[in-house]
């Protein structure tokens, strides 16, 4: 095969369009199976309380109204308690007694809690139904945000003594007892907001009374642990349920995790004998599905007068929402691990605590604290330099890692234990391509300028992103009687196009067009075990477990057409096709079909990798308005191996625009009484095509990772990690003249007017 | 409530609660899936289909408003074989990821190049300013609308 | 966020809505292009057991210009005024404001009787009706009467129609060919909401002093607003950029926003006063040949 024919490095368009294109995909909502009922969650509208009661009695007499379950009613059903959910990732003792119960028993703490499941022939009857649900709910005083609850006057878990499940503390060097010349410390913010998929979260859970079987559809992101996990809860075999993976729209860390849902649904299926839907409504969406990124941080630098970085110090405090669910020790963890970003700092010394609030829970979004740590370092960079007299570029340049350095230590997080190093890069690379590309030197001229009205500022912010977590993941490679392969893999589909991308990589090893090769992904029917998609793992990993099971399946194919043809292993020949030859005999895809041919393969790696790059940024800001435009982005990112080019530029993109609208937009904003805000998608504003016209991507492949055999480094999450230390520093420059420090976002026109006028 | 319309071109007749918005017997009265509800109260677009040539949001139009009118969903926009010009273009120029935003957008654009087959692209990413993505970041498909052009441009226009 | 249940009518005339009203009193509403109302019920905001539709009411679809003024029927869609030609030397000051009103889709349905009865006070046809003196008729059980658009909105999303009234049509008086005027709106993104909006016009007597200013303004208070004391600054007064700083400033004074999610009353104020400046120094560029260009 001619490089010329490799799919792996092509613009490959995706095989995953058809159906979406053509209103033929199925979403969990275009479920509909035969004596469907469909369910509502009654919602607790008190953001902090004790519950005396709740009243059901008119709400089970409705019409069209099968059941209503409260907290009582499932401890009834699961032998006393309500079973809690666990945290997914980076679990610790400490986390244990701040977990939330599937439902409500004796408080809420937070506005959209579940306090009760009210299934009926049609969700129009349910929510009627809902509405009267009398819940008898005292209030208590509202822990509204991180300092109120520092103080742990007002205790979310009373018999606990304290609002912070944890204190992480990541650590390299000696921090505390650096000195240098220059000292700088600063207060940065960044406010409450998170994925908003386009589509909300759903579920079909169907019990099979029969087969004593439950089928959940709508599971997406990692399927075999919310298997695991609904099977502990419910106290039922693994083997007993079956997670389908649908069309899902969107994840971005958000979807996917377990949540109350996840056993209200397949628990009230069991109870009821019948498929149950629900599908989250927008308002529920905005409400309950993760929240994230809302952090303070107060970071330190230390510095010699020329600009070498010294130290890196400081604290960030997480505002945690209610309870610790899902993945909601990463943010934390990650942004006191990762605060160094991509440069060579010898001493860090940074504690991060998640607080609780009376608040949505937190869990992992897009380059989960990530993109808050750049923010945090990248502002106080750019503070340093400005003091400093140096030109900011030449800053970072003197302070980025080396890739002689590589593998290069992070600074090591407690709880647990957990050393990181950077893989492999050359960072000077992306940030002189960043400047080429950008034509940095031709828009110097305008920093800081006001020009028919409006202020002009550029800048520029380096970065690294994490993937490739996870340890492992599995997939299988089988030969169907047609001829046609089918590969069997444990990664998600979540819209991100790691269909077409194991598909380019499967057809690679074979050497067999695309249209041969067919990826079935994610659902639990397919493996014994698979891992899915979430830190950037599912090209890094999954390509990889892939790419592995080809090899492993040609070994086997060697040896079948040998043992077939009578000739030696080393005689035989793997042509395109899997047209196997040995001499003048031969044998076809549907003949190693026909002989049931298949290989398995789970890669491990407990190396993470880390894709790298740089962006800059062009803004004008129109001081009468405080409208802030974006008038050029660039941004690079080395991915270590681009399998697609087409779909890696995608993720790019959407990332940056994400970014963007966290920087300017999204606010899941709650008032002092913990009411929530931010209701509708009029008031949680996100990009729109008109917004942010201008945006140019690049991905590169210099430093493959060593991690793993295609050298992926991941690209889902890199494009938004800058963003906000990029933009929020052109702001800085565009105001120089005025003396602006946006240290908070977002950058709302009301917030850039009131740094320039107030 | 029993409600005539015509649907892709074909007559259809439902009955559907009076309180069904269009977009929910679309879905759930006619399981024509194509066309997605995502936010209920007409902000995000996904739910768009063209009412009498009209682009409009379905969630924001009982059923029975539709009485006697001719709808067209992503369904209808679609060949009996392949992908149409608009469809095409947004497979060449990757605008979707996860799809679900796909459909409201091809009817709103659809509607636009009907009307206006020399949109600029400002008049094409003003139009689909009304719809909501999140995956893409949107460059992508003002770009595949903006080829699809041509294929409007054709037909008697 | 399914709709509550209510009983639907489609009525073939204004006095058969009036009746159906007047005998539901307080549990009906009347339902047109539904972009305002139908979102309240998503929510649940808003329960009415009866609904009215306009569909089969076809007389009050209608857009007439004539010397003495422009008549747009309640139903009147936005779309219908985008499309408009004679609008653009009819009205254009409306037509540049509807631009603004959501989206494409939106404004495909959305109705000019339904925005005036929603009141929502950051929105564009209130603060048009109030800026250029409109008059609504209605219909209610005791016959027609008109209403000054000053008198109509009374709070926010609250107006002085009677619980058996409906809206008939609204009255814009004659627009002068050589009229000076602009609209300035702004909001965190296109089709959003306005933060606030101005709608501003006078015309030149022979000293070529401005006269019959009015300026009005949306999103800066309860209900759209006539700044007063701006148009009293430039009336009688050359248009230059002393008098423009001075009608801004006034206008800043004189509004009393409130603070929400998206800006603070002063952010507000300021940019009453920013706005007001901008679109004062576009009406006194636009030219002779703008107004006929349209």
């Amino acid at each position: 095969m001619t490089a010329r024919d490799k799919f792996v490095g092509a613009y490959t368009r995706r095989v995953e369009d058809q159906r979406l294109l053509t209103g033929k995909a199925r979403f969990v909502d275009d479920i509909h199976l035969d004596g469907m009922l469909h369910a509502v969650i009654v919602r607790s509208m008190v953001p902090h309380g004790r519950i005396k009661s709740i009243d059901v009695s008119q709400a089970r007499v409705m019409p069209g109204v099968h059941a209503v379950f409260t907290g009582e009613d499932v401890a009834r059903m699961c032998s006393g308690i309500v079973p809690t959910l666990p945290l997914r990732l980076s679990p610790i003792p400490e986390h244990v007694p701040f977990q939330q119960t599937v439902v409500a028993t004796d408080k809420v703490r937070y506005v959209g809690e579940p306090l009760a499941i009210v299934i009926a022939d049609s969700s129009a009857l349910a929510e009627d139904a809902a509405e009267l649900v009398y819940a008898d709910i005292e209030a208590l005083p509202v822990v509204s945000d991180w300092r109120i609850s520092a103080r742990n006057e007002v205790l979310l878990f009373e018999s606990l003594g304290t609002n912070e499940p944890v204190t992480y503390t990541a650590q390299k060097g000696d921090a505390k007892s650096v000195f240098g010349p220059y000292v700088r410390r600063e207060c940065f913010s960044i406010q409450r907001h998170s994925a908003v998929t386009m589509e909300t979260r759903g579920l079909v859970a169907s019990w099979d009374t029969v087969a004593q079987k439950m089928i959940v559809y709508g599971v997406a992101k990692v399927p075999f642990s919310t298997r695991r996990t609904l099977a502990a809860l419910m106290d039922i075999p693994v083997e007993s349920i079956d997670m389908i993976e649908v069309d899902v729209g969107g994840g971005f860390g958000v979807r996917g995790e377990f949540y109350p849902e996840d056993f209200l649904l397949p628990f009230s299926s069991r109870q009821l004998g019948r498929p149950i839907k629900w599908v989250e409504d927008r308002l529920e969406n905005l409400l309950g599905s993760n929240h994230s990124r809302q952090m303070e941080c107060e970071l330190e630098i230390v510095c010699e007068l020329n600009g070498r970085i010294l130290a890196l110090r400081g604290e960030v405090h997480i505002d945690s929402g209610a309870y610790m669910r899902s993945s909601g020790a990463v943010p934390p963890r990650n942004v006191a691990q990762f605060m160094s970003g991509p440069y060579d700092i010898e001493n860090i010394h940074i504690e991060s605590t998640a607080h609780l609030t009376n608040k949505g829970p937190i869990g992992t979004y897009r380059g989960p604290g990530r993109f808050e740590a750049d923010f945090f370092r990248e502002r106080i960079i750019e503070i340093a330099a400005r003091e400093l007299g140096i030109d900011p570029i030449a800053f970072r340049r003197m302070n980025l890692v080396r890739s002689e350095q590589m593998p290069y230590p992070l600074a090591t997080l407690d709880k647990p234990h957990k050393a990181e190093d950077l893989d492999s890069g050359d960072y000077q690379i992306t940030l002189d391509r960043c400047l080429t590309e950008f034509k940095w030197n031709d828009k110097l001229p305008l920093q800081g300028k006001l020009i028919d009205g409006v202020y002009h500022g550029i800048s520029l912010a380096c970065f690294i992103e994490g993937g490739g977590g996870g340890i492992r993941e599995n997939a299988r490679i089988e030969i169907e009687d047609d001829g046609q392969v089918t590969v069997y893999v444990g990664s998600s589909n979540i819209g991100q196009g790691v269909v077409t991308v194991l598909t380019q990589i499967a057809a690679d090893a074979l050497e067999l067009p695309m249209q041969s090769v067919r990826v079935c992904h994610g659902s639990t029917i397919y493996l014994k075990e698979g891992s899915g998609s979430f830190h950037s793992r599912s090209t890094a990993l999954g390509g990889s477990a892939v790419l592995l099971a080809a090899g492993a399946l040609k070994d086997k194919i060697r040896e079948a057409a040998a043992a077939h043809f009578q000739c030696a292993v080393s005689d035989v020949h793997i042509g395109r096709n899997l047209h196997i030859t040995c001499g003048e005999q031969s044998l076809s895809a549907a003949d190693l079909g026909r002989m049931k041919l298949q290989a398995e393969h789970q890669f491990s790696s407990h190396h993470h990798t880390y894709a790298y790059g740089a962006a800059a940024a062009h803004v004008t800001v129109d001081p009468g308005t405080g409208k802030v435009e974006l008038i050029d982005y660039f941004g690079v990112e080395d991915i270590g191996r681009i399998i697609n080019p087409l779909t890696a530029k995608g993720q790019s993109m959407g990332a940056v625009v994400q970014g963007l609208g966290g920087v300017f937009l999204e606010h899941m904003a709650y008032d002092e009484d913990g009411q929530f805000l931010a209701g509708t998608l009029a008031d949680y504003l996100m990009p729109t095509a008109n917004d942010f016209p201008q945006i140019r991507v690049m991905e590169l492949e210099n430093s493959p990772s060593p991690h793993n055999p295609l050298g992926a480094k991941g690209c889902g999450e890199g494009g938004i990690v800058p963003v906000g230390g990029v933009l929020a520093n052109a702001l800085a420059s565009a105001l120089e003249s005025l003396n602006v420090q946006p240290n908070s976002l977002p950058l709302s026109p009301a917030r850039v007017w009131s740094l320039i006028h107030e | 409530m029993n409600i005539f319309f015509s649907l892709n071109g074909n007559n259809v007749e439902v009955d559907v609660p009076v309180r069904t918005t269009l977009a929910d017997c679309l879905r759930h009265g006619l399981f024509k899936t194509g066309t997605h509800v995502a936010c209920e109260h007409g902000v995000c677009g996904a739910c768009t289909v063209i009412v009498d040539g009209d682009a409009v949001r379905s969630c924001l139009m009982l059923a029975v408003q539709a009485e006697g009118c001719e709808v067209t969903t992503v369904e209808g926009l679609t060949p009996e074989v392949g992908l149409s010009a608009l469809q095409s273009a947004f497979h060449k120029h990757h605008a979707l990821q996860c799809g679900f935003c796909t459909p409201g957008f091809l009817t709103t654009a659809h509607a636009l190049l009907t009307d206006e087959p020399n949109a600029s692209k400002d008049r094409i990413r003003e139009v689909l300013s009304g719809n909501l993505c999140r995956c893409t970041g949107y460059i992508n498909i003002i770009e595949a609308v903006y080829e699809a052009r041509t294929a409007y441009a054709k037909f008697g226009q | 966020m399914k709709l509550p249940d209510f009983e639907y009518v489609a009525p073939a005339s204004a006095d058969q809505v009036v009746k159906l009203l007047a005998s539901r009193l307080g549990e009906a509403k009347v339902i047109a292009g539904g972009q305002s109302l139908l979102p309240t019920m998503a929510y649940r905001l808003a329960q009415p057991a009866l609904l009215i539709d306009l569909k089969n009411l076809a007389e009050l679809n209608r857009i007439v210009v004539e010397p003495t003024g422009v008549v747009l029927g309640a139903r009147t869609r936005w779309r219908d005024i985008e499309d408009s030609e004679e609008l653009k030397t009819g009205h254009p000051l409306l037509k540049e404001a509807i631009i603004h009103v959501a989206h494409a889709q939106v404004r495909n349905r959305g109705t000019v009787g339904g925005s005036l009865a929603h009141a929502d006070p950051a929105s564009e046809m209130p603060c048009i009706a109030v800026t250029c003196g409109a008059e609504i008729l209605v219909l209610g059980s005791n016959g027609e009467r008109l209403i000054k658009a000053e008198d109509l909105f009374v709070g926010p999303l609250m107006t002085s129609l009677a619980e058996d009234e409906l809206i008939l049509e609204v009255r814009l008086p004659a627009w002068p060919a050589d009229r000076r005027w602009a609209f300035k709106e702004f909001a965190r993104r296109t089709g959003d909401f306005a933060l606030a909006g101005v709608a501003v016009f006078y015309d030149l007597n022979e000293q070529n002093l401005a006269c019959n200013v009015r300026i009005g303004v949306a999103g800066a208070g309860s209900c759209p607003l006539r700044l007063t004391n701006a148009e009293r600054a430039l009336n009688g007064q050359l248009v230059n950029e002393q008098t423009i700083q001075a009608a801004a400033m006034a206008a800043s004074e004189q509004v009393e926003p409130l603070s929400d999610l998206h800006a603070s009353a002063a952010y507000r104020k300021s940019l009453v006063g920013t706005l007001l400046k901008r679109a004062l120094e576009e009406a006194l560029n636009r030219n002779r040949l703008d107004c006929q260009r349209g």
